[in-house]
């Protein structure tokens, strides 16, 4: 009887061990941002039918993890929802390239009792986010909405609690257009907030904010439209009033001046119709890839995510790159080595 | 054939006489393996964890304890908030879970009656089997918003002239993470206090109803004085868990690094912070003083314990003495 349990179970697992080495599927690891996660997910499906011969392995752990990773190649590539700084970059063994793939933005939502529509700018949020402006019937926020029904209500500001690339774009944003918030706080994945509640995740502030009469926070254009929550129009660097929308975040991307390393930020930017706080998300990528038919694959897969993928970006609240800034990559990609 | 006094009565027959003798040698060794083992990992986790905050140890020092500045973008990183929350946080779970749970525990040991003890400890360890995430996700929907609209205010009505208070109510505080802990560490102490209660034995008790005393007074002097030993070890195991829990807690507390002196107000854990701010720490200094503060919180830990023991050692005294 135990013989024949045993053998059962080797001829089992010799079996398995069969199957797992005829399938030879090649694995390609990466990790990093959460932000572009479910885009991501989407085209590592439909590439799986292009190309079945290789699977992606994408795991979402943040965009420092993702920087840290590819630094120590422990992943094949890495995505981050910020560049790089000069000194992260300077410790990769070998030139590391930036990939921008998608854009989103990020907006200013609010929990005003008969919800009316605000317009706001750069200055404003910024003086309510450093606790300068603590009501909602101050005259900076009355003057630029002179029809809305503002109340007698203590503004209470909502930020995240997590490090997180939302918070990097829109701190970036502010440092941008109030230099006494470049000067207090910075730009950075998580600061030293002057004042409000910490709130994990876009779902943690969009909660907050939904549950506190009189609240303030920021969170992604997609996650807005997808749980259906107001959001204020801003007035860009050109002085028109912007509505968040994906066309707006590739106006932004289109006017915006982008170095040839792709490291850029693109808030507050000249264009007018703009709208001013978007950013982008990117793959980081060795420029020399250690293994030829991993590099293969994975220069395949970026030549499709850069045509056909960001086709599909709009579906889900995505903002696809522009022709003009889509050309310049493709022309980057070609210069990976395998 | 040769005999010692610990093989001959007690070891059960084996083949060859020194297979009895390596059989007993190996499982000492092999016990005291494994018990050594346990302190070696937590000295390893200290040394892992000193090794990577080096970056802030040699940069702050001491000072990393005392100031209050965190500030990522400057580089200056201070864990008093942190280490003021965890402990306040846990000082509120205790105030308010300790005697519910001593007090479920006599119930279920001494004034039940028989057909509703089973079910009744069959409901208080489900409640252990709840998640933490699932218990945050019940905190921020139900539970907030009740102690903004309701308790909260009734509080402040009430209880308003103390600064402990006072302030505007926003519902995650200090004080709903208080809570929430509470409700995390109330079956654990619950259940471990039951087992040493029904472990009192009853001649105790019928000892004290022999003396005419109440039912009251057979509890207090039989019972719980019998048993302050094991209930204090009972009160520092939830302690433990609730020093370290954390995602429960980060959705009610408020997130915001300040000493405050309202329990309103919102304030942040050493759990908390590191649960936040890890995933996303790009640079090498921040990495490292994430490290730290996980390093602090060993340290409070150790530290906390080791006060427990202590008083235990001075106040605990003998159990089997008698009470006045």
């Amino acid at each position: 009887m135990k013989t024949k349990v045993f053998t059962t179970i080797v001829g089992a697992a010799f079996a398995l061990a069969t199957t797992f080495h005829a399938s030879a599927q090649l694995l390609i690891n990466g990790a990093g941002a959460t932000f572009p996660y479910p885009i991501y997910s989407k085209w590592f499906d439909e590439y799986s039918k292009v190309d079945p011969s290789v699977r992606f392995n994408y795991q979402s752990i943040g965009s420092g993890g993702g920087q840290k990773q590819i630094l120590e190649q422990t992943v094949d590539f890495g995505a981050s929802d910020g560049p790089m700084s000069d000194a992260s970059l300077a410790k990769a063994s070998s030139p590391l390239l930036h990939i921008p793939t998608v854009a989103g933005a990020v907006v200013i939502t609010y929990n005003i009792p008969g919800a009316p529509k605000l317009k706001l700018d750069g200055a404003t949020i910024a003086a309510i986010f450093t606790g300068d402006v603590a009501k909602w019937n101050d005259p900076k926020i009355a003057t630029l909405n002179p029809e809305a029904k503002l109340p007698n209500l203590d503004i209470i500001v909502v930020h995240r609690s997590d490090g997180s690339g939302t918070s990097y774009i829109f701190t970036d944003y502010l440092s941008s257009v109030s230099p006494e918030w470049a000067r207090r706080v910075g730009r950075n994945t998580s600061v030293k907030w002057p004042t409000g509640l910490g709130a994990k995740g876009n779902e943690g502030v969009a909660g907050q904010v939904k549950q506190l009469d009189g609240a303030i926070g920021y969170i992604e254009l997609a996650f807005a439209h997808q749980n259906k929550l107001p959001f204020a129009d801003l007035k860009n660097a050109a002085g028109k009033s912007i509505t968040p929308s994906l066309d707006s975040i590739t106006q932004a991307l289109t006017t915006a001046k982008i170095p040839d390393d792709f490291r850029f930020s693109i808030v507050n930017p000249a264009g007018e119709n703009a709208y001013p706080i978007a950013g982008a998300t990117w793959l980081l990528v060795y420029q020399q890839q250690k293994d030829a038919t991993k590099g293969k694959k994975l220069v395949e897969f970026l030549n499709w995510a850069l045509t056909k993928g960001e086709t599909q970006a709009a579906t889900l609240d995505y903002a696809p790159l522009p022709d003009s800034l889509r050309e310049r990559v493709l022309a980057k990609i070609k210069t990976i080595k395998y | 054939m040769k005999q010692t006094a610990a093989t001959s009565i007690v070891a059960p027959r084996s083949a060859s006489v020194a297979g009895r003798h390596f059989g007993d040698r190996a499982f000492k060794w092999l016990t005291l393996a494994m018990a050594i083992s346990v302190f070696v990992l937590v000295v390893m986790i200290g040394v892992e964890l000193a090794k990577g905050s080096h970056l802030t140890l040699k940069k702050f020092g001491w000072s990393f304890l005392g100031d209050s500045n965190w500030d990522p973008v400057n580089e200056q990183f201070g864990a008093m908030p942190f280490i003021f929350g965890t402990l306040v946080s846990s000082a509120i779970a205790l105030v308010i879970a300790v005697p519910l749970s001593i007090a479920t525990a006599v119930f279920l040991t001494e004034l039940a009656p028989r057909w509703l003890r089973k079910p009744l400890t069959f409901f208080i360890e489900l409640l252990a089997a709840v998640p933490s995430v699932i218990l945050g996700l019940w905190g921020i929907f139900v539970m907030v918003p009740w102690l903004r609209e309701h308790l909260f205010p009734a509080l402040r009505n009430t209880l308003g002239f103390l600064p402990l208070f006072k302030g505007p109510i926003y519902g995650v505080s200090m004080l709903a993470g208080g809570i929430i802990v509470a409700i995390m560490i109330l079956p654990i102490i619950t259940s471990v206090s039951r087992e040493i209660l029904r472990s009192v034995p009853d001649l105790q008790r019928e000892a004290a109803y022999a003396l005419g005393a109440t039912r009251w007074e057979v509890t207090r002097i039989a019972v719980l004085s019998y048993a302050k030993k094991g209930l204090f070890g009972a009160v520092i195991l939830g302690l433990g868990r609730a020093l370290g829990e954390t995602m429960a807690v980060t959705m009610v507390i408020g997130n915001r690094p300040e000493i405050a002196k309202s329990l309103f107000a919102p304030g942040y854990t050493l759990a908390s912070v590191i649960a936040n701010e890890f995933t996303e720490a790009t640079s090498d200094m921040y990495l490292s003083a994430l490290f730290e503060i996980g390093l602090v919180l060993l340290g409070v830990t150790i530290l906390v314990n080791a006060v427990a023991q202590l008083l235990l050692k001075t106040f605990g005294g003998n159990s089997a003495n008698a009470h006045p």
